[in-house]
């Protein structure tokens, strides 16, 4: 019974994505929506990504360096090299999960305070380094990125060239929502398996996990590669839907901000990652009228909202579920 | 190669003073001050505009920056982070509540004084010159200013009663307060102290390098590297990690100007090796 529910509350939301917003948007003009729905759906990809770091008891203020490495890995190959964006989105994961691994290994020993600021100046090595070395074309940036082509398989046409569309919008608004939901699912599956209860077991307590016979070195690398694998597709997602990347595309403003998108929706929560940029970037859009006043009015909602919720949005319904 | 020499040492003088408000903050309520840059751009325009637009004497001034960042950390503990540490699960919500902070600074310290550098008039006219060494007499000053400060937060924390009361807090939270210290005044005074002490950096520097409100991030983000160096939440650790971090910088501005702006990244990817081969920094305790 339950289960059924639960398939059916996700079939359901996904039919209001993929079907319900689109036509909402039809409907009433607000084309603009499809950005900011897309961003949101990518930034939530990346802010997961943390999340998993979470999971196993580490605060990650450096997705920001991987969604860049990514973001760059994807843009050189499909601009200086000609390859496809569909090879390099997978490419830029698989890399960045490399690079986290050499990264992880030594930095992964350290805890609490030591690997927050350890992971806030990787990101700042990242602009740094997209800064200095001579492929990243400097503070110029990558700019005019071609739209990911087409795929076909046997003749077949399974997406077709995003630059013949009518609108190119709706299709990265697809692909986004689409890649947001397999990643979760995937998330979803990992939390709630064997793997997961051990990554929770490193969150509680790493020497008694260790003591009982997991291997923690193994498990942390695991769980960080597969953050910066998420980080490292979000980024390059990112760079072909702005068709450009420069080193200020994500700084530690971005790493903070991913880092809050977990903490708002909650830390006990898969969804958590995803409501929380969805309520994060909204705000930060819907406060756009207020000018200037923007970032002193949304810091103090933030303020007051830890005030009020220290756990998180979706803390709520935990809380209400434990007293009844 | 003597210039460099005092140059590095006085920006040291300098970064230990940040340096030293944070890891103060970090070891007495385990909390990562990511508004503490901020603190320091509004101690700066504190002292701009009493010193720079009101006239009154600098000294008058810097006290001005130590009081009001004093008071306004005290307020920040009392009322922010004291309810969200005793209502939250985990302890990293801090963390969330003090990125809102810094957020919340930038943009009141941008409404309030505007995105332009400001700077004020020199305190000290006249530069020192021997064969080797070109230094400004204002900045020798300040240097002398920074090493007395630091010099009294160390006496004061070593024999005052609540510099004993605030060491033995940070040692074991639970064993001081068996022992009747009252924990949340100290956690408070040491916050008000941490605070005040970035305030008065930025008055200090105000008369050297100005102040922008831009510049809090890049502030925080070298007190993160200084505290990591030596090791956090330890008083020595935080004043050997600012004068590292002041030599590197100084040298690595004179060997590496051929390539470019790249003094940072080196010494980021010095500090990744570092760190790998001694987590916890030069003195810092297992696990902060």
């Amino acid at each position: 019974m339950k289960r059924t529910f639960k398939a059916a509350s996700v079939a359901a939301f996904l039919a209001l994505l993929l079907v319900g917003v689109p036509s909402f948007i039809s409907a009433t003009g607000r084309s603009d929506l499809y950005y900011t729905l897309t961003s949101v759906a990518l930034l939530s990809i990346v802010s997961a990504g943390v999340w998993i770091t979470f999971y196993i008891g580490r605060i990650n203020i450096g997705q920001g360096a991987f969604a860049l490495l990514g973001g760059y890995a994807s843009a050189i190959l499909v601009t200086k090299y000609g390859v496809s964006f569909w090879l390099t989105l997978p490419f830029a994961g698989i890399l960045c999960a490399f690079v986290s691994v050499l990264i992880g290994l030594p930095i992964l020993r350290l805890r609490g305070v030591y690997f927050a600021m350890v992971t806030l100046t990787l990101t700042e090595v990242g602009r740094l380094l997209a800064l200095a070395l001579p492929i990243t074309n400097g503070a110029r940036g990558i700019v005019s990125i071609p739209l990911p082509g087409a795929i076909t398989l046997f003749g077949v046409t399974l997406v077709p060239d995003f630059a013949t569309l009518a609108n190119p919008r709706l299709a990265f608004y697809l692909t986004a929502v689409v890649l947001m939901a397999v990643c979760f699912a995937c998330l979803y599956r990992l939390v709630h398996s064997r793997v997961g209860r051990i990554c929770q077991s490193l969150q509680q307590n790493e020497e008694l996990a260790s003591s009982i016979g997991v291997d923690i070195a193994n498990m942390r690398i695991l769980a960080y590669a597969l953050s910066s694998f998420l980080g490292g597709i979000g980024g390059a997602m990112f760079a072909a839907i702005s068709q450009s990347i420069y080193p200020s595309t994500f700084t530690i403003a971005d790493s903070v901000n991913f880092m809050l998108n977990c903490f708002l929706g909650g830390l006990g929560h898969v969804l958590g990652p995803m409501l929380g940029t969805f309520v994060l970037y909204f705000g930060w859009d819907l406060l756009f009228q207020t000018g200037s006043f923007q970032l002193l009015i949304f810091s103090s909602i933030l303020i007051a909202l830890m005030l009020v919720l220290p756990n998180g949005l979706l803390s709520i319904r935990l809380r209400g579920q434990s007293q009844g | 190669m003597e210039q460099v020499i005092v140059n590095g040492l006085y920006l040291g003088t300098q970064y230990a003073l940040i340096a030293l408000g944070l890891t103060l903050i970090f070891a007495l309520m385990n909390v990562l001050n990511f508004a503490h840059g901020q603190m320091y751009v509004l101690g700066g325009f504190v002292t701009y505009t009493v010193y720079g637009q009101l006239g009154f004497p600098f000294a008058v001034a810097l006290v001005c920056s130590g009081v009001t960042l004093a008071v306004l950390g005290a307020l920040i503990e009392k009322f922010l982070f004291r309810p969200v540490i005793r209502r939250s699960v985990r302890e990293e919500s801090t963390m969330l509540l003090a990125a809102a902070l810094a957020f919340f600074f930038d943009a009141a310290i941008l409404l309030m004084f505007g995105e332009k550098q400001r700077g004020v008039p020199k305190i000290v006219n006249g530069i020192f010159l021997s064969d080797t060494i070109v230094m400004p007499y204002d900045r020798i000053l300040i240097g002398v200013l920074a090493v007395v400060m630091i010099a009294t937060f160390m006496l004061y924390m070593q024999y005052s009663r609540p510099g004993r009361a605030m060491r033995a807090l940070a040692q074991d939270r639970v064993a001081a307060q068996l022992m009747g210290v009252n924990v949340d005044r100290y956690s408070m005074i040491g916050f008000a102290l941490g605070a005040m002490l970035a305030g008065a950096v930025g008055g200090l520097l105000v008369t050297i390098t100005g102040v922008n409100s831009g510049i809090g991030g890049p502030i925080s983000i070298k007190a993160f590297l200084m505290v990591m160096i030596g090791g956090a939440g330890v008083v020595g650790g935080a004043i050997a990690g600012g004068f590292i971090l002041g030599m590197m910088e100084s040298v690595g501005l004179m060997v590496l100007s051929d390539f470019g702006d790249v003094t940072y990244l080196v010494i980021f990817v010095l500090l990744m090796i570092f760190l790998s081969i001694r987590p916890n920094g030069l003195m810092g305790k297992p696990w902060g």
